[in-house]
């Protein structure tokens, strides 16, 4: 089975995610009411790891175990990453918990999750039906959007376009 | 060895290790990073509707993100219970001061059990931290397109602009609980 060793990620993830206590309602606190300096030394660090991954494959080339060529996909600016991020806040300050987080949660012997779980699917679900009424207006002009684009050279544009719009 | 493991781990291995998982996943298939899709998919997978949104995402070509969720219940379990996880032994003393004037009591665990359990569920606290909590999560994560991992880790390690304005957004409503509305819900 191919997608076994996501299984295997995964473990590693989870392990990480609550014995780094980022799972804690506690620490999200302590860090909302900026106490402590552990998530964002957690979060900092972690984000300081992945451009150094990053940079390293585009430098050297690194392919995908299946041979492809890696393509990372831009993060398109439009008015729901602004409203959209914000409503997520509220929830992460009050679950305590991101969508790791949530799962972990069941892991970790806190079953009332199972409840927050499903409210975070049909959160994402009322998402989807309002979805065609909800603001999503373009905040980037094309040039900046040029600046953000990550894909080497050789990659056709439109490909992107298009990756872009099945992904959101 | 496993009793070294099952000390508490400073932020400094956690978080390069979980940066570690954005290449990671990108040379192990292409993948990534990004846990809140996972929400998406389940709806296309389990609710049928007409709505485009989720009838038009093949779901089924993103599983992979299925088996990386499935790890992470296995990996919470498995430091539960042999690793010494399940708790938040070193909290700021700052926040236990803060958070007893709440009226929270026990610290012991990883949330605070007197919101967190079953029998609280039906009251207008536990419904606003368990039910509209993770709506909120689920609707904005997926509204402003990633959570934590796509846009603070994944986003971030990209340098993408949007990713910055999704994180800043993310401490606007943070704060916002946390400084102004938590003590009306305790």
């Amino acid at each position: 089975m191919k997608n076994l060793k996501y299984l295997f990620f995964g473990l590693l993830f989870g392990v990480l995610l609550t014995k780094g206590e980022v799972i804690s309602w506690f620490r999200i606190q302590e860090m909302f009411r900026f106490q402590s300096f552990h998530m964002y030394g957690f979060i900092g660090s972690a984000v300081v790891t992945g451009f150094l991954g990053i940079q390293a494959i585009k430098w050297f080339k690194w392919k995908s175990a299946d041979g492809q060529r890696i393509s990372l996909l831009p993060k398109e600016l439009h008015t729901g990453v602004i409203i959209g991020g914000t409503l997520f806040g509220l929830g992460w300050a009050l679950t305590g918990a991101c969508p790791g987080p949530l799962y972990a949660h069941l892991g970790s012997g806190n079953g009332t999750f199972i409840v927050t779980i499903i409210s975070a699917m049909l959160g994402t679900f009322v998402y989807g039906l309002l979805r065609p009424y909800l603001p999503h207006g373009d905040l980037m002009n094309n040039q900046q959007k040029e600046k953000f684009y990550l894909y080497s050279e050789e990659t056709n544009q439109e490909v992107i376009h298009e990756e872009v719009r099945k992904a959101s | 060895m496993l009793d070294i493991l099952r000390e508490p781990w400073p932020w400094y291995i956690g978080g390069p290790l979980v940066g570690l998982m954005v290449p990671l996943l990108l040379l192990a298939g292409n993948k990534r990073f990004g846990i809140s899709s996972t929400l998406r998919q389940a709806c296309s997978a389990i609710i049928p509707t007409k709505a485009a949104f989720f009838k038009d995402y093949d779901w089924k070509a993103d599983s992979w993100n299925l088996m990386f969720v499935a790890g992470i219940v296995l990996g919470a379990l498995l430091s539960t219970q042999l690793l010494g996880g399940g708790n938040t032994p070193d909290l700021s003393s700052e926040t236990i001061i803060e958070l007893s004037a709440l009226g929270i009591t026990d610290f012991s665990g990883l949330v605070p059990k007197e919101v967190f359990n079953w029998s609280n569920l039906l009251t207008g606290q536990g419904f606003v931290f368990m039910v509209l909590g993770g709506f909120l999560v689920g609707f904005g994560a997926r509204y402003g397109g990633g959570c934590t991992s796509g846009h603070a880790i994944m986003g971030l390690s990209m340098l993408q602009f949007a990713s910055l304005m999704a994180v800043i957004g993310f401490f606007v409503g943070g704060l916002f609980i946390t400084h102004f509305l938590m003590p009306y819900l305790f």
